[in-house]
Formats: structure tokens, sequence, C-alpha cells
């Protein structure tokens, strides 16, 4: 397990620079620089601009640059919020997001694993096609539809929320809800499968056979294995729910990680970009490295030799 | 399972391979809500691919002195802001998100599958490898991807193809892999190997017919999510342009008309809800006949 460790945290290392280097010429592929949209500023600020921020220098010694100040750690600057940095700006909004995808994705593992574990029970019934039927609809429902039919229900009518305020923890509510949805059912219909093909496994029939009541024998035995694909699904879903949750930031007017990211990639703020790109990617390898090492905790039969 | 186990190890010869397939037939025909699925979606295509044929109006005629008019006679889903007839812009859209629909699958099927099921069978290094190319290529930044796409290339739906297929194939890779990782050491696959059935052959028609269930569920996942996501990149000008519309513009327009013109929403909204549906019964009849279990009966 610690050689699994170890080995994966070094395999990073390379991984993280293709990405770096891939997203570094990807964004100054795109046509427009920082200072293009301020056209009130005359040339000689923007020539000037530009030197500070080591812009006017040839593509590859700035690419050269950028990695030099990355291995020291530092992010870069914003071109966009002067005297801001892409470290100071991560720091600022990282607690907001992952605040959120947290709550989002812990409303998603409780419900959709409960679904998924109730439907594969009672496999066929009108139980199982209701909630499979809900579950579709999560999935179909795009999430500016339902945070705004949230919004409508729970705050203009029934009062009980507010609709679009950030700072306490009931604020959390209706947002992470509305993220949570399509995950829900997602893991829902994950488990759902996954249980059915476990279900009638010998290992299952032995433990009903050795007389162990039915709860341990679907919780203890049977879940073991039926939640390996909500297991995997995880990985890529979390670091998307920590990161990339655009739409709803922007209903609930929430200040997190997914909004910075839009402004920046709209006036090309690129150290914000390249530092939101590099984050989120060792988030994802992180994440999945966590994914693997569950999968062989559930899982005794696998191994990573 | 070991019984089921023990035939298909004996006879490696390919009667036993298209019988799986065979099977599965004639489970599904037996399931009645799959069958019904089925239909719809037959239906759906057939009107999507001729009904605007037999209309009076085209998807892009405006009348402006008939805008966001109730359904009627003439106009049976309606109108919407230009005076366009919703119904056959509805089923129009409904080429193009279908067309969506079937590119993600496609990809996710045998791109996501294929890649998945090698990575976990060979594990070590080469899953190490394959599935930090998943990463890799999952980290980057779409909307740049998107945005220096626009830049060098004319828009076309093709673009919108090549991201959607680009993208929707690597947690399918992921969930497979995982699935693999287990099947790879169970009895089965083990003896599949001591009686020295070749290892391409292994991977074929040994593992991934064990992984079908949530493959199968999770592409029925893929298929209204890739049709969102063509919203998102409709809107942001790669992909479906208007006159033209998809169910996922159209519904991301009526969304802004809900309490004035709701017929605006409803319909393009309803008909891709019963497309989900249907795929979704027939993806549960797919799994249940493909049901490697359930084959004894």
């Amino acid at each position: 397990m610690l050689k699994l460790i170890i080995r994966r945290l070094l395999g990073m290392i390379p991984v993280l620079f293709i990405i770096i280097t891939l997203t570094f010429f990807l964004i100054r592929l795109a046509p427009g620089n920082p200072f293009a949209n301020d056209k009130a500023f005359p040339e000689e600020v923007i020539q000037a601009l530009n030197k500070q921020y080591g812009l006017d220098k040839p593509l590859h010694i700035q690419y050269f640059n950028y990695i030099t100040e990355l291995a020291k750690g530092n992010l870069g600057p914003s071109t966009r919020y002067a005297g801001k940095t892409v470290n100071e700006m991560i720091a600022e909004h990282l607690p907001t997001s992952l605040a959120l995808g947290l709550i989002a994705y812990g409303f998603a593992l409780i419900l959709g694993v409960s679904i998924g574990i109730i439907s594969s029970l009672r496999q066929n019934s009108s139980l199982d096609y209701l909630s499979m039927a809900i579950a579709m609809f999560g999935i179909s429902i795009p999430s500016f539809v339902l945070g705004p039919l949230l919004v409508i229900v729970f705050s203009l009518t029934l009062f009980w929320l507010p609709p679009a305020r950030w700072g306490e923890p009931k604020h959390l509510i209706l947002p992470a809800l509305t993220l949570s949805a399509i995950y829900i059912a997602y893991i829902a219909r994950l488990t759902r499968s996954g249980m059915l093909e476990v279900l009638r496994a010998d290992y299952i029939r032995t433990a009903r056979a050795k007389g162990l009541t039915e709860s341990v024998v679907v919780l203890r035995h049977a879940l073991r294995g039926g939640i390996i694909p909500v297991v995997s699904f995880t990985g890529p879903a979390l670091t998307f729910l920590l990161a990339g949750t655009i739409v709803v930031e922007k209903i609930f007017v929430i200040p997190g990680l997914g909004r910075i990211f839009i402004e920046a990639a709209n006036s090309r703020d690129y150290f914000v970009v390249m530092g939101l790109t590099l984050f989120v990617s060792i988030l994802l390898v992180i994440m999945n490295l966590l994914v693997d090492i569950v999968i062989g905790l559930l899982d005794p039969r696998i191994s990573y030799k | 399972m070991s019984q089921q186990v023990n035939t298909r190890v004996e006879d490696t010869s390919p009667v036993v391979g298209s019988s799986l397939w065979q099977d599965a037939w004639q489970r599904l025909k037996k399931n009645k809500l799959a069958m019904l699925g089925v239909v719809i979606l037959l239906i759906i295509i057939l009107v999507s691919t001729f009904g605007p044929l037999l209309s009076s109006y085209s998807y892009d005629q405006i009348n402006l002195d008939r805008n966001s008019e109730p359904p009627s006679w003439e106009h049976w889903f309606g109108t919407d802001q230009l005076g366009r007839d919703i119904l056959v812009r509805t089923l129009v859209g409904g080429r193009i998100s279908l067309m969506v629909g079937i590119i993600a699958t496609a990809v996710s099927f045998v791109i996501g599958v294929t890649y998945g099921a090698i990575s976990g069978y060979f594990g070590g290094y080469i899953d190490e490898l394959m599935m930090r190319i998943v990463d890799i290529i999952y980290s980057l930044p779409y909307l740049f991807l998107v945005i220096v796409l626009l830049a060098f290339f004319t828009k076309s739906i093709f673009m919108l193809f090549f991201i959607l297929g680009g993208v929707s194939w690597l947690t399918m890779a992921r969930i497979v892999r995982g699935q693999v990782l287990s099947i790879k050491n169970q009895e089965f696959i083990e003896a599949a190997r001591a009686v020295g059935v070749e290892t391409p052959m292994i991977i074929f028609r040994h593992v991934i017919p064990n992984t079908l269930g949530p493959v199968i569920v999770y592409t029925t996942l893929t298929i209204p999510s890739a049709m969102l996501s063509e919203a998102f990149l409709s809107f942001l000008g790669l992909g479906v342009q208007p006159p033209l519309a998809s169910w996922g513009t159209m519904v991301n327009d009526g969304v802004e008309a809900i309490a004035v013109y709701p017929w605006q929403l409803i319909f393009p909204g309803l008909l891709m809800a019963v497309t989900l549906f249907s795929l979704n019964f027939l993806g549960d009849g797919l799994r249940d006949a493909l049901d490697p279990q359930m084959r004894k009966d």
C-alpha cells in the first residue's frame, strides 16, 4: 500500500508537467490577451503592463520562467486583479468551494447509495421503478432549471431558506441540493446495478446460509462489492464538484472557484487559468489515488502489483 | 455463478460468444418495459427524421405576426418568439440531440470500455500509464479548447461531436477499469488462462461481458449529460447555431420564457424526457438481459 502511494505520488510529477505544458500553450493559442479588453489604455501602457508581467518576452522564455516560479510554489500574479497573486485567490475561494462540494457529495452519497440499495433489494417492484424514474428525472433536469425551481419553492413560497446569500451554514443547503441532484441519480443507478451483480454471488449465498441477518449480509458483505462502480465514479465526480460548479455559483451568487475560472478565462488572466487548471489536476490525481486505495480495501482480490 | 462459468470456459468455440447476444435478445424480448422503450425510441427517431418533411412549416420560417402563440390546430406545439413552429423545430432539434446521444454512446462504448478493460486487465505499469493519460485529458481546460477550436476552424457541428466524443469515454474507462480489477482475479478468468485462451479473447469474451451491467447503466447516464453539454457548448458558440436548434438549446431558451410562454419549454422538454425514459428502460432491460448471473433461467 505504501509502495502504491509513493509510486503514484512520484508518477504525479510527469503527469502534472504534461498538463502544465499543454495548458500553457493551449491558452496562449486562444485569441486575445489580458489587456486587449481595456480599450481605454494607450499602446504604451499596454506595453508597460506586458513588461511588468513578463508577457513581452518570447513564449518559450515565458514558459521557462513560469516553470521556474512554479517550482518555488509561486503560481504567479493575476493580471485582472492587480496586486493579487493566484495563490491568494485560490486560498481565498477554496474554502467556499470545498464546503459546497463536500456537502453536495455527502448528500449525493447518502441518498444515492440508500436509494440504490433499496431499489436493488426490490428489483422490478414499483418502488424500484419509481426510484429509478426519479433518478432519471434528476439526471435530465439541468441545474439552471432545478436551482431557480428550488428557490421558488423553498425561499419564495415556503420562506424556509434564504434565496441567494453566503456566509451561514443554512445558505449552503439549496445550492448543495441543486448540485447534488444529478449525482444522487448517478450514484443511485450505479449502486443498484452494482448491488444486483453482487447479490447473486456465491459468497452472498454463503453469508445467508451462515444465518447472518439480512442487514449484515447487505451492508457488510454485498455493499462492499456492489459499491465499486460508485467509488470509481467518485474520483472525477468529486473533482468536478470541488472545482466546476460554475452554473450553481452563478445562480446562488456564491464566491467559489468556478466563477473565478470563468472570469479569468474571459479576461485571459493567464496565470489564474493556469493555476486553477493545475490545482484541479492535482486534485484529480489525488482523488483517483484515494479511489484506488478504497477499491483495494473493499475488494481483497484486487492487487496493484 | 460457478455453473455458467464452467460452461463458458469449457466451450471456447465461437458459438458460445454469439449466443451471449442471442440469449440476451431472447430475454430482452420478454421484457415489456424494455420493448416499449425500443418502440418509442424507434417512433421518435422516425418522426424526427421524416416528420419535418410532412409539415407545411420549416424550422426557420419566421412569422413575426404570430409570435409566441399557444398550441392551436395550425401550430400543434405553439410558436416561439419569432413565430416559428415549435413542433417542426422540436423534431429537427431531435435529430441533433439524438445524434449527440448516439455519438457519445458509441465513443464511450467502443473506446471507453476497451481502454478501461485493457488498462485494468494488464495492471501494473500499463494501467498506470493508461490511467494517467486519462487524467491528463480530463484535466485540460475545455473552455479553452473550445475557444481555440473556434478561433482556428470554421464553426461546425462536427467540432461539437469531436469535443463531446473526446470527453465522454473518460469516466467510462475508469469505471470499467475498476470492475475489471476485481473481475480479473476471479476463478473463471484464471481457468480461462489456465486452458490457454489467448489474452485478447479473454478480455473481449470473458472480462468485458462481465462488466456490461455498470457499462450499460453508465451509458444511459452519459446520453442525457451529453445532450445537456451540447446545449452548453452551443451556448458558447460551438455546435448548433440559430436558426437551427436542438432539444438542449430549446430547453435553454424555454427556461427564460417559462412563466409567460410555458409551451416553449414544455414540448421540447417533454420529448427529451420521453426519449431519456425510454432509453432508461431499454438500458435496464439490456442490463438484466446481459447479466451473466441471470442466464440460468
